[in-house]
């Protein structure tokens, strides 16, 4: 046993507090204004001590109060269309919707892009560990992960460092939970070498009935704080890294002063912890429950006090400790992984102890719900925190946790925003191929770009399999699991965001980000539900950063309404940028849906020869942010796709119909690269060719390579293709015959013919050939 | 109905899906866990895959050491039939119930991907069902697969007819000799690397190849 080492002399009591008002305080290192700490000393009537200053720091920050980007998240409340299957919304750790059967799926993205460029292996690993933890605060077993990820240029000396960290953390950490990475995204672009983008959306499954929310409610409920032992890492993590713009880069090494604040994984205490606290919620045994992420005890301590009655006593020196000598202010604002922080009633105690003893989980009472005076109530509650008996934290937690600064930062439309657009990549500023041969180099030119190329590399790294309901995962659309298996109920999700377009319209591309992952759960044949988003943009004291951000927002809630599906939470990331330079403005959104039996979903691949190529939807010449543009010319301008959700809705509505009634053997939704892309998707992941004939309207290359939105690529078999070619006539939704899968190539009549094998070795060498 | 017991140690991830593909082959798996020593009665032992403990030290060094494994490992010597599936395989090897060790993969990746196998043995009471050379796909998913083992013992492996099953189309960790499963001599104690328990339903694995060494089991143990 190790003695605790304390030193009374160096802690700042309330009571010391109040007798040295004019003692100096480091809030400016801590991240805090000067009006910020003024309003402190407002809210106390006093300094705050040490401990406090530390408390309000990390939970006025950027990350944790949402400070800045507050006022413009409200839309998704104002602007929620009506959804039955809401049955949490936004505010808790994650939104839960209903299923249907007594079943209800939990789910959240969240953002770990800080860490992982300091640290990618630990960066990541603990990205997956948090939002695991969120998800099994709910109630339910986390039971899938996707993971969008951006990235510098394939070829940069940094991006060597950086994504096979990153991609090792992930399956480092998620494969030892026994939770199936079942989809995610792989971008690259240069405004992200100093930057890169870590986010993670994961699923979790619970009865209707289980649900968890994070609140201590009840005088005398103990407060108990399990799962790993505290230390000193990640102290100051959602300041010092997710708050605050990182210099220059391009150094190669990240930002080594900045280690420390990164956290440190161990997936084997995590998965513990979710076995264990899956048996605690199964015996009943917590009334109300918090993970432990950014900003720690400070956090968990402050919203479960808020949320609830509005009082809680902690004695913080029972925390147990893997450095004995830490400071009752590290102790806060750890950012230990692996732990939870439960409400549970004083007989359950002992029963709870129990199971964690079972599960080799360490557990601790750490302090208890208070009742509070109805001043107290007033005043925002009454958080007491003492330290080997004497008094460090005394403050009312509705001020620490709900009640932050809000800001209405200035915002501007980006001095360049006009000449980008008016830079329209027509055929006089951008070549364009022509012919049968140049239009097939460039087909196997997208084939085998960055963000075209297979990324097996990547996905080969993660178990898809375990849990044994993953019904389909990367490289489909959606990435759908069973959630009961006697009835095959199910849910598809997918994550989509593109950078480019956003760039060219925050408004507009924060709805293609949308309307692409609705419409990627709706070719799998599951109906859309809901929606999470990862808000990944640069300063919001950059003007130009926030009207791009207010305008994305505003974009993706009147997106929603429209589409009928409601925010269910979601996370902002801002300071993703490197000296002054922003990232392309990247909102990801997550889409959920449910599919009423699994058995009937719509893979991506062709599957049979003879089966009819249909096209759904109207092809227009849009190559503004596309990846021709892209690629072939590094050229970024004009305007992205138009976004018409009358049109997406109905797309969803004929390709759900279509799975219900067994009429598609294949669906794969247009989007990067266009229909050439979509083609050789389906080809190479069902091992066999199409041969078609392109439009007679169009030009071949605008057909081929054009990224017009409310498209998808469908294949029936012949008996079915006169009941399904009605169902779109009848609903006026454009269909177009391109032709029949067939053979063992990619066979565009007049025009070209590539053989699958050629097409494969483009496509999948990619990777390989970067990272080995 | 035929009791099959599924051990779970402290950070298991397979163990579900192994007592699933127990219930779809016709058995009843029973849960054993790993502080116990009473085995329950069960006529046959899997030990699933994941990350026993951690692996800290060395995967399955730890395991081992558990209660659980010392009723296995004697169960084993009276010829219950015990299969021990990645995570499991590497378990066997540290109690010595197979030779040999399963060693960091030799391109330093986990790989998961759908893999295609040898049955080379049918004498096992985990593959009786299947016939000698039949092909068949099922997961693999490790970090840590690549068998190895001394010369004599490989010997001993080819000689005997104990290795249970190959890679074909590809070596996903460099294991020696394209091994994936092995067998004790007398045929009851088999570990594999890839995945069979991913292999039981069309909907949710690269196909059914995997239920024979559930089905196989069941059929040895059913009093005739």
């Amino acid at each position: 046993m190790t003695a605790r080492i304390h030193n009374p002399v160096a802690i700042d009591t309330v009571e010391h507090a109040a007798a040295t008002p004019a003692m100096p305080q480091p809030y400016a290192e801590l991240g805090l204004a000067a009006d910020e700490y003024e309003r402190i000393r407002t809210i106390l009537g006093r300094r705050p001590t040490g401990c406090e200053l530390a408390m309000y720091a990390v939970m006025w920050s950027e990350h944790c109060s949402y400070k800045s980007s507050k006022i413009h998240l409200r839309q998704f409340a104002e602007k929620a269309p009506h959804s039955d299957a809401l049955l949490v919304g936004m505010g808790e750790n994650a939104g839960v919707v209903d299923l249907g059967q007594g079943w209800a799926v939990t789910f959240k993205i969240e953002s770990h892009n800080h860490p992982s460029f300091v640290e990618p292996y630990q960066g990541a690993a603990t990205g997956v560990g948090g939002i695991v933890r969120d998800i099994l605060s709910m109630g339910a077993r986390p039971a899938a992960v996707l993971d969008p990820l951006r990235f510098g240029p394939l070829n940069a000396a940094d991006t060597g460092r950086v994504l096979p960290g990153v991609v090792a953390g992930i399956g480092g950490y998620g494969n030892c939970l026994g939770v199936p990475t079942i989809g995610g995204e792989l971008v690259f672009d240069r405004s992200y070498a100093g930057n890169p983008l870590v986010n993670a959306l994961c699923v979790g499954v619970l009865r209707r009935n289980a649900i968890k929310l994070a609140k201590a409610s009840g005088p005398g409920n103990q407060v108990i704080l399990y799962g790993a032992k505290t230390g000193r890492d990640g102290i100051g993590g959602v300041s010092v890294l997710a708050s605050a713009t990182f210099g220059a880069a391009g150094d190669g090494g990240g930002d080594a002063a900045k280690k420390p604040s990164v956290q440190v994984g161990d997936p084997f205490t995590e998965k513990t912890l979710i076995e264990c606290s899956l048996e605690l919620f199964e015996r009943d045994l917590v009334a109300g429950i918090q993970d432990l992420g950014g900003a720690g005890l400070a956090c968990a301590t402050s919203e479960l006090a808020s949320a609830g009655t509005g009082g809680m006593r902690v004695w913080l020196d029972r925390v147990r400790l893997r450095e004995p000598s830490m400071a009752p202010h590290e102790v806060l604002t750890s950012e230990s992984q692996e732990r939870m922080c439960a409400i549970v009633a004083p007989a359950d105690v002992p029963d709870f102890l129990a199971v964690c003893e079972k599960w080799d989980v360490d557990a601790v009472v750490i302090g208890e719900v208070s009742a509070v005076t109805p001043a107290e109530a007033d005043a925002g509650g009454r958080l007491v925190i003492s330290w080997h008996g004497e008094v460090v934290v005394d403050v009312p937690p509705r001020t620490v946790a709900h009640d932050g600064p809000v800001y209405a930062r200035p915002l501007a439309r980006p001095a360049d925003q006009d000449a980008l657009v008016a830079d329209a990549p027509s055929p006089a500023r951008l070549a364009r191929p022509a012919g049968g041969a140049e239009l097939r180099g460039t087909l196997l030119r997208l084939a085998g770009s960055a963000n075209l190329c297979a990324k097996s590399w990547v996905t080969a790294q993660y178990d898809r399999y375990v849990q044994g309901n993953t019904v389909l995962a990367q490289p489909a659309d959606a990435g759908m699991i069973r959630v009961d298996e006697s009835t095959g109920l199910g849910v598809a999700v997918s994550t989509d965001g593109n950078g480019r377009y956003t760039r060219l319209d925050p408004y507009t591309g924060a709805q293609l980000a949308l309307v692409e992952a609705y419409r990627n759960v709706a070719a799998t044949g599951a109906r859309p539900l809901a929606v999470t988003n990862c808000l990944n943009f640069g300063s919001p004291e950059d003007p130009a950063v926030m009207w791009q951000f207010a305008e994305a927002v505003g974009g993706l809630a009147d997106g929603c309404l429209a589409l009928g599906i409601p925010v269910t939470g979601g996370n902002v990331s801002f300071y993703n940028q490197t000296a002054n330079t922003a990232i392309l403005p990247t909102p990801i959104v997550g889409v959920v849906g449910v599919i009423d039996d699994v058995a009937r979903r719509t893979p991506t691949g062709f599957r049979r020869a003879g089966d009819v190529v249909l096209l759904l939807g109207a092809t227009s010449d849009e190559f503004g942010g596309s990846e021709w543009a892209h690629v072939v010319h590094g050229h970024l301008g004009g305007r992205p796709p138009a976004v018409d959700l009358a049109a997406e809705r109905l797309l969803a509505e004929l390709l759900v119909a279509g799975s219900r009634e067994r009429l598609l053997s294949a669906a794969h939704d247009l989007s990067d690269g266009g229909l050439a892309q979509a083609l050789v998707e389906s080809c190479l992941v069902g091992a066999i060719g199409v041969r078609l004939a392109l439009p007679g309207d169009l030009d071949p290359f605008v057909a081929l390579f054009a990224e017009s939105a409310a498209r998808a690529l469908v294949a029936v078999p012949s008996s079915s293709e006169p009941r399904f070619t009605e169902m779109c006539r009848a609903r006026g939704f454009p269909i177009t015959r391109l032709g029949v899968v067939a053979g063992d190539a990619i066979d565009v009549q007049g025009q070209f013919s590539i053989p699958l094998a050629e097409l494969r070795s483009v496509h999948e060498a990619t990777l390989p050939a970067r990272f080995g | 109905m035929t009791r099959i017991g599924v051990v779970t140690f402290p950070g298991s991830l397979d163990d579900r899906d192994a007592a699933r593909a127990v219930r779809l082959a016709g058995g009843e798996p029973v849960r054993l866990w790993h502080r116990d020593t009473d085995l329950a009665g069960v006529e046959a032992i899997i030990l699933p895959g994941g990350f026993s403990y951690g692996d800290y030290l060395r995967t399955g060094a730890i395991a081992r050491f558990s209660p659980v494994m010392g009723s296995v490992i004697s169960a084993a010597g009276r010829g219950v039939p015990v299969l021990g599936i990645c995570n499991g395989f590497q378990i066997l090897c540290e109690s010595h119930l197979l030779p040999g060790a399963l060693t960091r993969n030799n391109h330093l990746h986990f790989i998961c991907r759908d893999q295609r196998l040898r049955i080379e043995s049918s004498r096992t009471v985990w593959t009786a069902g299947y016939q000698p050379g039949a092909e068949i796909v099922i997961p693999v998913k490790n970090g840590e697969g690549r068998y190895v083992a001394d010369r004599d013992t490989l010997a001993r492996l080819d000689g005997d007819g104990l290795v249970v099953a190959r890679y074909l189309h590809g070596n996903p960790n460099g294991s020696v000799a394209d091994i994936a499963g092995i067998t004790n001599p007398a045929g009851n104690v088999v570990g594999l690397m890839p995945h069979p328990e991913h292999a039981v339903e069309a909907l949710t694995g690269p196909g059914t190849d995997g239920l024979g060494f559930f089905t196989s089991v069941l059929r040895r143990l059913v009093p005739a």
